[in-house]
């Protein structure tokens, strides 16, 4: 493989992980915060992509498909905050898989009534719509190169906030030590339903996000689900860096697997997750029991 | 057991068992065969209950153990011929047992989500196997010509082909592994089991061996679940990877919870409602999913002791309060 | 049902009632009968994913072969028909069951379907199994009509191995030397490649690489990069639905398609074109159809399938309207009497339709024998650029019907 294709696949695997990460990023929070197992994430991620599909095809502007089908979805999340999970924190894990996987079901159901079943392309917007030569034959799309440095600019913004403002620290506090925080009295309610509402709303982002490059059709979710639950585990629950850096991890491994090793491609990333496991049992940058 | 008049539960689980008895006589084979279908899932279902319920370790890769022990017998059934059943059923089910084992060595290490997640992975990992390389027919699956039987000294003594038989010899499987689990619960080996389950830290400090005994658990699940998945495949006739999918995990847990999660034989009707729902809901409505779903996020606001919380279920195991879930959150 | 006159306390139908939680649910439903008599209505039942990423084929085939049926007043052969529908999902795994359902409770004469291979098969072993009468409107899986073939299995679609063994010869004679392939890895898409690339390799062709994708996956981006690596002549691809949409698209977007052009089985283009838009122009691929056919039979088909649906129709709307016209000849054979089967398949089998795809006759392994377009993307439309291999008759290997 010479240095340039390389160089490209590289580039081919940093943009895959980059909005592996951005989906990831919320699982990772919802988790880690809330200590709640969401099965539904990747139900929220086809979502986001047919809002994106449905508010493009109505109204020809992809900015509005960006802000108001994150919106939707995180309105979306405080609402199903307030009458579903919030009854079932601290209940048995098994209670939060049974009930994301309800949540599955009746949502791709709704999709299906709401959308239809067919599947659809989405235009990316149009001054993102050109192509950079990147060697004679091949190349690379702006859009790809652009979905990449938004999600790093998500990412950028996710550290800040949670390193610099209140909330964050609220939030830091509240993944370390769930049960001291909430007898100090910080207000706990209020901050999970806006946490699981950004962990929804960060996995539709990913999905309007994709849209235009990949196909919106009802399978999406799963793949993306497992793939998540991977990179979180990897990089340790709760840890939104870890998230980063199983992101790349999956995106690297899953790249060049398809390259060199084509047909067990597809196993190789849980490997991958297994032999972190026997090293780290909490992943990479995991913190511990949960 | 007392001179009160017998409750509602305990008749309705008379007459469920009398109708599960007699069936032969007045179903057709249609019936017959949904009847094993949901004796198979039961089958599973209760020794997943062995892992989640009374081991309060929550695995979504039981799929993987169920679909394994179907692939073997793809693998084992020589083209159009029948496989040997008494060589093949233990194969099998050692198959998926085994498998239980590797799995179980590394994700035990981990604990409460990670271990949902960690086995949730593995279990996705053996579906892409399957899925994506070229052991049995990858994607669309393989077929199963000729069902198992057993065959000495030139006779065939065991005729899996006729409903009937399937039907009984289920029956018969059903209810050997309703008493093994019985007995296993009643057994010291569970009773340790139930106490790592409800306070792992003291039943360390008492110096039981923690991690042994949960593979064991494990393992015995695992083994179960290959038994069941033996007998789908003998069934349809046709196995893909779509079997060692998590949504059959998943499945398996909805039934748990109906049935009740501290109940050997809860699951078993929980595999009854849930599949006899599906068959109704599939025929009326285009919707039917939808449906499913609201009633499972029903199930689970309003009813997490199951069936048994609306006093419609009774069951031979030991009687014990659900415990609230304080406990039983650490996997 | 008959009154026990016995003094029982306990009577099978009260013990039954007595049953009251769920069991009664499965065992209670309706047992539907057979349509013994000539004048009950003919139970046909639609086997075909209505929802998931084929579910826009499936309805086009359902679509088809209701639109024959109405255009003979709701009869096929004189004889009334009565729908029974089963979503089948294009999973394999709940095939047998959805099948048996079809069979063993609904008790329907005659099942058309489906569209995904796997799901076929499924419903091929039971249609053996239970000798029901079973027309394939779509999936091609060379088995069907190969190794496991059989007299009560018909097919009006195609073999994998049909669509794509002439374009083998087509990018031969224009001068490919070596070619890069790339498919799904499941069963079609292997035996749509093995069909190119045996046909191409005869002709003095080269393939370079045979990439796959598992199925199914679209995530196509470190192969394309493999690809202008690679740098072959050409590239042969086999992709359908959604999977379809986005490789054009991508193949497109990483600028490919001006230096290395793009050949396919006509399903990369059929049913996709309006997702695919520009980036599909000048896609070459060969298939049973063609949009722009004028023979008589299409263009009325295609009027008359607009006026129903307000869809233009496609590939998979013509094969279920063939569905119904192969039964229909079938039962008129018999004057609507669904049980004089041998005589029925013997019709079916000597049957020679007018299609909208062209003239349309059947092989000894009752799959289609048919012209083979070459088709190239216009103007978002599939035009037929000739025919590329004509009366293409897919050799049956491993059928053991004479």
């Amino acid at each position: 493989m010479s240095l340039m294709t390389f160089g490209i696949q590289l580039l081919n695997a940093f943009q895959y992980a980059m909005v592996l990460f951005l989906v990831a990023s919320g699982l990772t929070l919802v988790f880690g915060i809330l200590g709640y197992i969401n099965l539904a994430h990747g139900a929220f991620y086809m979502l986001g992509a047919y809002l994106a599909y449905w508010i493009v095809a109505k109204t020809g502007s992809f900015a509005l498909a960006m802000i108001g089908g994150t919106a939707i979805a995180f309105v979306l999340g405080v609402i199903l905050e307030r009458t579903l999970v919030q009854r079932l924190y601290g209940r048995d894990h098994l209670m939060q898989v049974l009930l994301s996987f309800g949540l599955i079901l009746v949502l791709d159901d709704a999709r299906q009534i709401l959308f239809g079943k067919d599947v659809h392309a989405v235009a990316p917007p149009s001054w993102l719509g050109g192509t950079i030569q990147l060697t004679d034959n091949l190349s690379y799309s702006v859009y790809r190169l652009a979905i990449s440095a938004f999600c790093l600019a998500v990412a950028a913004a996710m550290f800040w906030v949670i390193a610099r403002t209140r909330i964050g620290m609220m939030v830091r506090a509240g993944a370390e030590n769930r049960e001291m925080t909430r007898v100090l009295g910080i207000g706990f309610d209020r901050l999970n339903r806006y946490v699981f509402a950004a962990g929804i709303a960060l996995a539709a982002l990913g999905g309007i996000v994709i849209a235009p490059i990949s196909t919106v059709f009802p399978g999406m979710g799963d793949g993306m689900l497992i793939l998540s639950f991977v990179v979180v585990v990897l990089g340790g629950i709760g840890s939104v860096g870890g998230a980063a850096l199983g992101a790349l991890l999956v995106g690297i491994t899953d790249t060049f697997g398809k390259v060199f090793f084509p047909s067990i491609s597809s196993i190789l990333v849980y490997l991958l997750m297994a032999a972190v496991l026997v090293w780290r049992p909490s992943g990479l940058l995991g913190r511990g029991e949960i | 057991m007392s001179f009160r008049a017998p409750s509602l539960a305990q008749t309705l689980f008379v007459v469920a068992l009398f109708v599960a008895l007699t069936l032969p006589l007045f179903a057709s084979a249609y019936y017959l065969q949904f009847a094993s279908k949901v004796l198979i899932t039961g089958v599973l279902a209760m020794g997943l209950n062995l892992a989640v319920g009374q081991g309060g370790m929550v695995s979504l890769c039981h799929g993987a153990f169920f679909g394994v022990a179907g692939y073997i017998l793809a693998l084992a059934t020589p083209g159009y011929d029948a496989a040997p059943l008494l060589a093949t059923l233990p194969l099998a089910v050692l198959g998926s047992a085994g498998l239980a084992f590797l799995i179980g060595c590394f994700a035990l290490r981990t604990r409460g989500v990670y271990f949902i997640m960690v086995t949730l992975a593995f279990g996705e990992m053996l579906f892409y196997l399957f899925h994506d390389s070229g052991i049995a027919g990858g994607s669309d699956g393989a077929f199963i010509n000729a069902r198992p039987d057993i065959l000495i000294a030139g006779r065939q003594w065991l005729n899996l082909d006729k409903p009937l038989v399937f039907y009984c010899v289920m029956l018969a499987l059903t209810a050997a592994v309703a008493g093994l689990l019985a007995m296993l619960v009643r057994s010291p080996f569970g009773h340790a089991l139930a106490a790592v389950r409800d306070n792992e830290r003291r039943a360390r400090s008492l110096g039981f061996p923690i991690f042994r005994i949960r593979l064991s658990a494990f393992v015995i699940s695992g083994g179960l679940a290959g038994l069941a998945g033996y007998f789908a495949a003998a069934q349809f006739g046709f196995v893909a990877p779509q079997m060692l999918s998590w949504h059959v995990s998943a499945a398996a847990l909805v039934m748990v919870l109906i049935g009740g999660l501290r109940s050997v034989t809860g699951p078993l009707i929980g595999a009854l409602v849930l599949t006899g729902l599906e068959e109704v809901l599939k025929a009326e409505f285009e919707n039917w999913k939808l449906i499913e779903g609201l009633i499972v996020i029903l199930l689970v606001i309003v009813l997490p002791g199951g069936l048994r919380q609306l006093g419609l279920l009774t069951t031979w195991a030991p009687r014990k309060e659900v415990a609230p879930a304080s406990g039983a959150g650490r996997a | 049902m008959t009154r026990n006159r016995r003094p029982l306390l306990i009577t099978r139908r009260s013990l039954l009632s007595g049953a009251a939680s769920t069991a009664a649910l499965a065992v209670a439903s309706p047992f539907p009968t057979p349509a013994l008599a000539q004048n009950a209505p003919l139970k046909v039942g639609l086997m075909l994913p209505y929802t998931g990423t084929y579910a826009k084929l499936g309805q086009f085939i359902d679509d088809g072969f209701r639109l024959y049926v109405e255009q003979k007043g709701g009869k096929l052969g004189g004889r009334e028909i009565a729908f029974v529908q089963i979503d089948d999902e294009s999973k394999p795994e709940a095939a047998t069951d959805n099948m048996n359902r079809l069979v063993g409770r609904e008790k329907v004469d005659v099942v058309i379907g489906t569209v995904h291979s796997g799901v076929a098969m499924a419903m091929v072993k039971v249609a053996r199994d239970t000798n029901t009468l079973l027309i394939i409107p779509n999936a091609g899986a060379n088995d069907a009509t190969g190794a496991a073939c059989a007299p009560n299995i018909f097919r009006t679609s195609f073999s994998n191995w049909q669509t794509t063994y002439p374009m083998g010869k087509v990018m031969a004679d224009a001068g490919i030397k070596n070619v890069a392939t790339i498919t799904w890895k499941y069963t079609a898409g292997k035996e749509m490649i093995d069909a190119f690339a045996e046909n191409f390799t005869s002709h003095g062709g080269k393939v370079l690489a045979e990439l796959t994708v598992p199925f199914p996956e679209v995530e196509f981006q470190a192969l394309l990069t493999q690809i202008a690596t690679l740098k072959p002549d050409a590239v042969f691809s086999f992709f359908a639905g959604g999977g379809a949409v986005k490789f054009v698209k991508d193949y497109a977007a990483a600028g490919l398609n001006k230096s290395i052009p793009l050949y396919g089985a006509g399903f990369l283009t059929d049913g996709t074109l309006p997702a695919q838009g520009e980036a599909a122009e000048g896609i070459k691929t060969t298939l049973h159809y063609a949009d722009d056919l004028d023979h008589p039979a299409n263009v009325a088909f295609l009027k008359a399938f607009k006026a129903k649906t307000s869809n233009d129709g496609d590939i998979y709307g013509v094969q279920g309207y063939d569905s119904a016209a192969l039964l229909d000849i079938g039962l008129a054979a018999v004057g609507g009497d669904a049980t004089a089967r041998d005589r029925m398949i013997a019709a079916m089998a000597a049957a020679k339709i007018d299609s909208p795809r062209g003239p349309l006759s059947f092989n000894k392994a009752h799959n289609p024998i048919q012209d083979i377009y070459l088709r190239e993307v216009r103007n978002g439309r599939n035009a037929r650029l000739s025919v590329a291999q004509a009366a293409v008759n897919d050799p049956a290997r491993g059928c053991k019907l004479s």
